[in-house]
């Protein structure tokens, strides 16, 4: 691929004077997905006033205080939810959640099924690191059988989670995967992801320098594979690509153009004026007492 | 003969889906528009099909609005509604109905007054016709407008095509012609006098009362997962989604359609969720994140007995402690519970307001004997909400956790402005960025637990005092108690007794403290602790005298409240 590194990056730099340390450790994916997520942001000709990212608990929550947008640190696992009302409260702004492996697949696992099933306009960023990093080292879903833990001495037993085969049998409408060595090619599946309309569902695999000795650079490098000749809007082919395990593909897996959630709520049917700049409706609240008399 | 004067209940019993639900709503439609008023609450067990439901319908010549234990009529549609209510039965009690309804053990103690309902039914078509004959007959029985009925009605089945209506009016027609006849062959005599201003008047539920409140406040987002006996609320605003061009979404679950409410508000919507005790269990968690984030939301519990699951479908203010504690850490909020349908109405939607300026969640409490209750009102004045928005422009410099005097930080939403907007559930600084400094963390906290929460303090609401102010005796009650704490109190007819009522629970205002000084108080309330009572202790320094407490899943009965009085005045 081919792409100009964009103008327009410093927009979104924070420059609050709590932003200036980054707590994540030196070496740490995440710097990689920041810069990723700049890019995308900038290139998209967006203002940080119209973005708005959404963020759980973790290392990859802390994102909202590393770019310059607006953002909402919430809670374990509840990014989508909360992610999912703010687009519905105003479908002017470009809303992302974002959170870990841990918080979008565990904690979250249940929200990500039903936002699924709704399709809120939102893209959903997962930093898959296939590990706990927040809380040193704990297996994640994502973990990959074998792996020793403090939690898990034994090596872990448990299937590991498959977030692309989830959302090609759910019929998501828009999964793909990449992997954040992969700048450039990373920046375009984040611009489509976005500017789908629709839930989008990217898993980012990165490593944890601190705590998965597995999944390294290197081995994500050695393990993965880009999907040339896939046709997205080919479901079975999808979910075949998804269940492949070594080589992982990277690429958008599957598209399935769809209404919105926020395109079929009554809110918008004949008025797109966002719900904040709204006022109460009097004149219907006296008609139902009128009405009431009767 | 059995008379009746001024003021009649009559209860109305039957297997769930034998359509009492249906002769209640004839009814009070058809009494109201007839120029009475009316009052009607229904109980309900927890199942589809079959059990008993009954339903209490007052018929007045003045206002009534609360619950009287006594039966004056009562109609039975399935045998085993006298056992189920039988020591509300008195020695005037007038079943009204068929034989094969009664069991056979009171027979020979109750004034049964036969009444071929099955076969009147039958006569017209089917045993479906039942419900419409035996409303008309009470109806019969009042001298009541015919031509409600008939419009009711048609409202009802008209969907369901000309033939249906045709059959219900005639159904309807010979009910009510069988009433006026057991009045004037002298089986049952009644006299109430009709109130011409009734007409005028609205019929409201306590269901509709919150969700109309809501929309007057500007509600324009609710998430909700379905709960006895918060539901009625959500299909409320579902019905009128499309009208008043709102969000409604049901979700997966309450902890789904909490933070979304809070995702809305973040952006600016005045969301709303309904729900019941234990889906509000699964809120707590985003209840802090509220709290911390000072995210605004409205929260309509909907108390039924607990712990857990409990009674689905009865009523208890258990709840209390529940909104007062609920969350970890330390962060303000405002609960409301409503006495009255037009408090109901002011009070939802001055929730929006409140949540909005001072950033908090609000939560209003009711409880399944509130949101079940019907009863005749003038309509409020719309004009009479004030919409107040409290949202700013984010300017360059924008801090949205600024420090301020009165610990209410300016809010502004994304999108409005240039700068941004950053909250966060995490310990913060000013600019909402995540922070572990000991003196911010301090100021932080000072901020929402005390500034702001002694500001909401300073402009809480004050209670309602019923009665006299140099009353010996104050009856002190909360919420869905208010009606038949002072019916009893007329009742008691005594100039010493007065009623102190609270629809604004927490934070409590301090000149309150002076309603109680040098008063004799007896706490009356619905749950086994009193757990407002405990609150007036921890917030105020106040000892209740006496506790009136009730805590069987029904509702309290005017009889009830008068006796529990009376043991104290006495």
């Amino acid at each position: 691929m081919n792409v100009q590194l964009p103008t327009g990056r410093e927009l979104f730099e924070p420059k609050r004077p709590g932003s200036a340390e980054i707590a994540w450790c030196p070496g740490c994916g995440n710097f990689g997905i920041r810069n990723i997520l700049i890019s995308t942001l900038a290139e998209l000709g967006l203002k940080p006033s119209e973005v708005a990212i959404v963020s759980g608990i973790g290392q990859a929550a802390k994102m909202p205080h590393y770019i310059n947008a607006n953002g909402y640190h919430t809670l374990h696992g509840r990014s989508i939810p909360i992610a999912t009302g703010v687009k519905a409260s105003n479908p002017e702004l470009t809303v992302i959640a974002e959170g870990g492996d841990g918080d979008m697949y565990a904690e979250g696992g249940n929200h990500l099924l039903h936002a699924i099933r709704r399709n809120p306009d939102i893209t959903v960023l997962i930093h898959d690191n296939q590990v706990y990093g927040l809380t040193k080292g704990q297996a994640s879903p994502t973990t990959m059988k074998g792996m020793k833990t403090p939690t898990q001495p034994w090596g872990v037993f448990e299937e590991p989670f498959n977030p692309v085969a989830l959302g090609v049998a759910l019929d998501a409408s828009f999964v793909a995967r990449t992997f954040m060595g992969y700048f450039k090619e990373s920046v375009e599946i984040i611009k489509k992801a976005i500017r789908h309309k629709g839930l989008a569902i990217v898993d980012i695999l990165h490593p944890c320098v601190s705590f998965n000795k597995v999944n390294t650079y290197a081995w994500y490098k050695e393990h993965t594979y880009w999907m040339d000749d896939h046709d997205p809007h080919d479901r079975e082919a999808a979910f075949r690509r998804a269940l492949e395990s070594d080589p992982l593909p990277l690429g958008i897996f599957y598209i399935h153009e769809k209404p919105s959630f926020e395109e079929q709520v009554p809110a918008y049917k004949r008025d797109k004026t966002p719900l904040w700049k709204r006022e109460p409706k009097p004149e219907l609240v006296k008609k139902f007492f009128e009405e009431k008399k009767l | 003969m059995s008379e009746f004067r001024e003021d009649v209940s009559i209860v109305l019993g039957g297997a769930a889906g034998q359509g009492v639900q249906t002769v209640e709503a004839i009814l009070t439609y058809a009494l109201k528009k007839s120029g009475y008023h009316v009052y009607a609450n229904k109980e309900y067990m927890s199942r589809v099909r079959g059990g008993i439901n009954t339903t209490e319908i007052r018929v007045s010549s003045r206002r009534v609005r609360a619950f009287v234990k006594r039966i004056d009529i009562l109609v039975p549609f399935k045998k085993g509604t006298l056992s189920w209510v039988k020591d509300r039965l008195g020695e005037n009690t007038v079943v009204l109905g068929e034989k094969e309804n009664v069991e056979e053990d009171f027979l020979d103690k109750v004034n049964l007054v036969e009444v071929p309902l099955t076969k009147m039914a039958m006569e017209v078509g089917s045993q479906l016709y039942l419900n419409t004959t035996a409303a008309g007959l009470i109806v019969g029985l009042f001298h009541g407008d015919f031509e409600a009925v008939k419009e009711y009605i048609r409202k009802r089945f008209g969907s369901k095509g000309e033939n249906v209506v045709e059959k219900n009016i005639e159904a309807a027609r010979n009910g009510y012609d069988l009433g006026v006849k057991l009045c004037e062959d002298g089986t049952i005599g009644i006299e109430v006098q009709k109130d011409e201003k009734v007409r005028e008047e609205v019929l409201l539920t306590g269901t509709e009362a919150v969700g109309i409140g809501a929309f007057a406040g500007g509600m324009n987002f609710l998430s909700f997962y379905p709960m006895s006996p918060s539901t009625g609320v959500s299909t409320f605003a579902a019905q009128h989604a499309e009208d008043f061009e709102i969000v409604v979404e049901q979700v997966g679950d309450e902890i789904s359609a909490i933070n979304m409410a809070l995702g809305a508000w973040y952006a600016g919507a005045r969301a709303m969720v309904s729900t019941s005790g234990g889906g509000f269990a699964l809120m707590s968690e985003a209840l802090s994140l509220a709290g911390m984030a000072e995210n605004p939301v409205v929260v309509h519990l909907a108390q039924r007995p607990g712990p857990a699951t409990g009674l689905p479908t009865r009523t208890m203010q258990g709840d209390l402690n529940l909104v007062l504690y609920a969350g970890h850490g330390d962060f303000p909020r405002i609960i409301l519970a409503p006495g009255s349908l037009e408090e109901a109405f002011y009070l939802t939607s001055e929730a929006f307001n409140l949540a909005d300026k001072y950033q908090v969640p609000v939560i209003i409490l009711t409880d399944q004997y509130f949101v079940d209750t019907y009863y005749n009102l003038p309509a409020p004045d719309v004009e009479k909400v004030k919409f107040e928005r409290h949202i700013v422009e984010a300017e360059p410099g924008y801090r949205r956790y600024e420090l301020t005097e009165d610990g209410i930080s300016p809010r502004a939403v994304p999108g409005y402005g240039e700068e941004v907007v950053v909250a966060n559930g995490n310990e913060h600084d000013e600019w909402g960025d995540i922070t572990e400094d000991a003196e911010l963390t301090i100021k932080m906290q000072e901020k929402r637990a005390i500034k702001k929460l002694e500001t909401i303090k300073k402009n809480a609401h004050l209670p309602k005092l019923i009665g006299k102010e140099n009353a010996k005796y104050l009856a002190i009650a909360w919420g869905s108690t208010l009606h038949v704490v002072e019916e009893a109190l007329e009742k008691l007819g005594r100039e010493d007794v007065a009623l102190l009522h609270f629809s604004w629970v927490y934070p409590l205002n301090p000149e309150v403290k002076e309603f109680f000084e040098g008063k004799v108080l007896i706490d009356v309330e619905s749950n086994i602790t009193g757990q407002f009572a405990e609150l007036l202790k921890k917030e105020l320094g106040i000892e209740v005298h006496h506790k009136i407490l009730k805590y069987d899943g029904r509702p309290f009965s005017v009889e009830e409240v008068l006796e529990g009085l009376k043991g104290v005045v006495e």
